[in-house]
């Protein structure tokens, strides 16, 4: 005679599979982390919001064993139409299999996980194993913009009427003559009882000081003939994930796009990533045009300028001094001021230039010799900048 | 649930009359019964109530739900262990006749757990459930040393999971001791030197290497790290664990097709036998067309199994089957009894692959039936996991030379690498795997710091 046991007496619903799905999760994270240099490379994540969902395939969860690869026969089962010759399925390459046999019913173990941009942005902070930033450590401006209601008073401006409050006064005042009225052993019967100057109360209002930091970051990219596509596109990843990252350090922020040939001038986001030019290559003359800018709008006493700088290193040599004159110029003023070569060439002189004459502690210079340094390079500007020095 | 606990102890107090009248001999029987998500959970640790705690059951878990919720896959009616006395589990959410149908398929499964040789000679079904609960202690208490620690303990699983299906394919098999094998191999060679025909010329035998580490091919790799690695005390005795629990699951994967057939079987004909009311009679009908019905594509092993075991009633009797679910596992079966005109009644056809396309090779007539089952056989069970054996160990410098044992089928490289480098884990040395690619002999050489080349 079998036994029959109900199992969920126990009310308190118990999850054995808890811990490791934990562990589980843990080592999923860890393989992202792992991953990410090849994900911010990614050309798709440029100009997405913070919500946008990447997907990630997983390498490092696959349980790997001994298993037969595609070459295996194997055996269905039709309706008896089939002739030989027929195709049955189709390898699509990992996806699944078009056809299974009953001996490998242990498809291709894909694994995906999505995860958002800002959950990137995070990774990225641990992987740098710095703490949150704190935003007091930056240079703010107090705006009086904001005021708090706090308490109440007896008078004030119609619009901070405090209404529920008056209607409190009101009832108070019609209580207490209530109880006048039985004391006194008259009927407490009160026919109508209207509001008085007496009842009106008003909310008080403080002035509070927000802190607010504010940045502007300058884009500086070259788009001459000889950055090619595939340049080009590097560079926007990383002035792409550099502005997310001062984006998440200051409440407002504004950036502003130079692409210089021989002449430079300011262009919109869309122009800036999307347009390419051709001719020869001043340095300078993208520098000095955000020079102008920072001179015009963004006072460095007010604003915590970044300017950062992409170029294949390929200038004109009489150029040359003059960009290290800009350069200079330009540590002076800005928090910041990167200096990334992507793919250099064989001609590309001035950064050995830049590095041994600009002897300013907020320059960086980073090389970018194949997408996967993309992921060093963007460490090296941002570890510097987000330390606090 | 619109039934009783006490509804279905009735109805499993009938099905166990009818079954024992129709002859299966079975282990007591207890059912618990559980929600979908304890059936989750369930499925992820293959149904034992303890187990040592690994995310790859997390993310089994994971993989399961997800698939649930996304009506990717149905759960299991029921999940049975394989252990004196026999446990099953059975859904809360199911409707009555589910429930009559699955405690007959549990009967089935429980008869064939019982009488099966694989299942008698390989698993202990006393100890089954106190086993894993130990093992999972044992792990527990490495995880929680302060001088081992959880991930040196999970560094030590994941290499052991990723070799614990290479072990021994005999289930049963007695280990000759190295003394008892050697003498063999001696007295191999001294039969051959003696003996020779006359008709031929005489060719003087090699002398066999008896100081080669292995003697003879070894096919379980578990147990050939653990004897001759240098492995501190507590590795060795997870690898045992992980090599205990695997050669427990061994006689399942070679019975699938068999058990589920079976079980599939009984559970047909106990209910049958009911004589069940109209209204459940009516379910019962379309629900076992449901659990043997055609996958898209692929073989049902219900079905198959089913198929087969009806058609050997039907040829040989009722004896037969018993004594078939006795003797045979999957590849016997298929082999012996998986007949041209089953093959062509269920139009089985074979494919294989060409440029990215499947194509079908062989369809079940005179010509192509033979090709078709001998594929299904080498196929099923065991056959579907790669023949890896260690056929030498240097005794300089410890590198271990592997051989996969090449049927026609080729490994997935890219699998087969990551899988060394598991095995470099463990092993500390060199390692070095013999296989075939596009039909050139390689080697895939994996050193002591996990980098891979080719010769």
């Amino acid at each position: 005679m079998a036994i029959f046991k109900e199992h969920n007496s126990n009310p308190v619903e118990h999850d054995r599979s808890i811990e490791d799905r934990r562990r589980h999760h843990k080592l999923v994270e860890r393989a992202i982390k792992e991953n990410l240099g090849d994900i911010l490379s990614e050309e798709s994540i440029i100009g997405e919001g913070n919500d946008k969902k990447i997907k990630i395939p997983i390498r490092g969860l696959k349980e790997y064993q001994f298993i037969y690869g595609k070459n295996s026969p194997g055996v269905g089962r039709g309706d008896g139409t089939e002739r030989r010759g027929d195709i049955v399925g189709e390898d699509k390459s990992g996806k699944g299999q078009g056809s299974q046999g009953a001996g490998n019913e242990e498809g291709e173990d894909i694994y995906e996980t999505e995860i958002t941009i800002e959950d990137v942005l995070n990774y990225l902070m641990e992987d740098l194993a710095l703490p949150y930033m704190s935003k007091s450590r930056f240079s703010e401006i107090l705006t009086e913009n904001s005021k708090k209601k706090s308490g109440y008073q007896k008078h004030g401006i119609n619009p901070r009427l405090a209404k529920k409050r008056t209607v409190i006064e009101k009832i108070k005042r019609k209580q207490s003559m209530k109880r006048t009225l039985r004391e006194i052993k008259k009927p407490d019967k009160i026919e109508r009882f209207p509001f008085k100057e007496d009842d009106l109360r008003y909310y008080r209002a403080k002035k509070t000081y927000k802190r607010e930091s504010n940045a502007a970051i300058i884009c500086v990219m070259d788009v001459s003939g000889s950055m090619d596509n595939t340049k080009k596109y590097l560079a926007r990843s990383f002035f792409f994930v550099l502005s997310r990252f001062i984006r998440m350090k200051y409440n407002s922020i504004e950036v502003a796009f130079v692409s210089h040939t021989t002449i430079g001038k300011e262009v919109n986001e869309n122009e800036f990533f999307h347009r390419g030019e051709s001719g020869g290559t001043y340095i300078s003359s993208g520098l000095n045009k955000a020079l102008e800018i920072i001179d015009k709008r963004y006072n460095p006493a007010h604003w915590n300028v970044y300017t950062f700088y992409v170029s294949d290193g390929e200038n004109w040599a009489e150029d040359n001094e003059k960009a290290i004159q800009a350069s200079k110029k330009l540590c002076e003023i800005c928090n910041m001021f990167g200096y990334a070569e992507i793919l250099p060439g064989t001609y590309s002189m001035i950064k050995n230039r830049m590095v041994s004459e600009i002897n300013y502690t907020n320059f960086i210079a980073v090389t970018i010799n194949e997408k996967k340094e993309l992921w060093t390079a963007l460490k090296t500007m941002l570890k510097k900048e987000l330390s606090g020095e | 649930m619109d039934y009783t606990i006490r509804d279905l102890e009735r109805w499993s107090e009938r099905i166990e009359d009818v079954a024992r009248d129709v002859g299966l001999d079975f282990y007591d029987q207890e059912f618990e019964i559980i929600n979908y998500r304890d059936m989750i959970a369930y499925e992820a640790y293959v149904g034992m109530p303890s187990r040592y705690p690994h995310w790859s059951f997390g993310k089994a878990y994971e993989k399961t739900r997800t698939l649930y919720k996304f009506n990717l896959t149905g759960l299991p009616y029921e999940m049975v262990i394989n252990s004196n006395p026999c446990l099953a589990y059975l859904m809360n959410e199911n409707t009555l006749l589910i429930q009559i149908l699955t405690i007959a398929h549990v009967y089935g499964h429980n008869d064939f757990f019982k009488n099966n040789r694989l299942f008698r000679e390989g698993i202990c079904a006393d100890y089954t459930i106190g086993m894993f609960k130990t093992h999972a202690d044992i792990i527990r208490s490495y995880a929680n040393d302060p001088s081992i620690g959880y991930e040196s303990v999970e560094g030590v699983i994941d290499s052991a999971h990723a070799i614990k299906i290479q072990t021994s394919r005999v289930v049963g098999e007695k280990r000759l001791s190295y003394e008892t094998m050697k003498r063999n191999i001696l007295e191999d060679y001294k039969k051959k030197s003696e003996r020779y025909n006359i008709l031929e010329p005489y060719t003087k035998p090699e002398p066999p290497k008896i100081d080669k580490v292995p003697l003879e091919p070894e096919e379980d790799l578990l147990y050939f790290i653990i004897e001759y690695g240098d492995l501190k005390e507590w590795e060795k005795n997870v690898l045992e664990i992980v090599r205990k629990e695997t050669q427990y699951f061994i006689p399942q994967i070679e019975t699938k097709i068999m058990n589920e057939g079976w079980a599939s079987y009984w559970h047909y004909n106990i209910l049958k036998k009911l004589e069940l009311p109209e209204y459940l009679n009516m379910e019962f009908i379309k629900r076992h067309n449901d659990v043997i019905a055609q996958w898209s594509g692929s073989l049902n092993p219900y079905f198959l199994g089913f198929k087969v075991f009806e058609d050997i009633h039907k040829r040989y009797g009722k004896d037969k089957i018993f004594e078939v679910r006795s003797i045979e596992r999957d590849e016997s079966f298929i082999r012996r009894y998986l007949t041209e005109e089953l093959c062509m009644e269920l139009n089985l056809f074979s494919y294989v692959k060409q440029g990215k396309n499947y194509v079908i090779e062989d369809i079940s007539d005179e010509a192509g039936w033979k090709n078709i089952r001998n594929i299904l056989a080498s196929s099923c069970g065991m056959g579907m996991v790669p023949y890896i054996r260690v056929i030498d160990m240097s005794r300089k410098d410890k590198t271990l030379i592997l051989e996969h044992v090449y049927d026609g089928r080729e490994l997935n490289m890219d699998y087969a690498e990551s899988t060394l480098k598991h095995i470099v884990d463990l092993w500390g040395h060199t390692v070095i795997l013999k296989t075939k690619l596009g039909g050139r002999e390689i080697k895939i050489v994996c050193d002591e710091y996990r980098k891979i080349s080719h010769i």
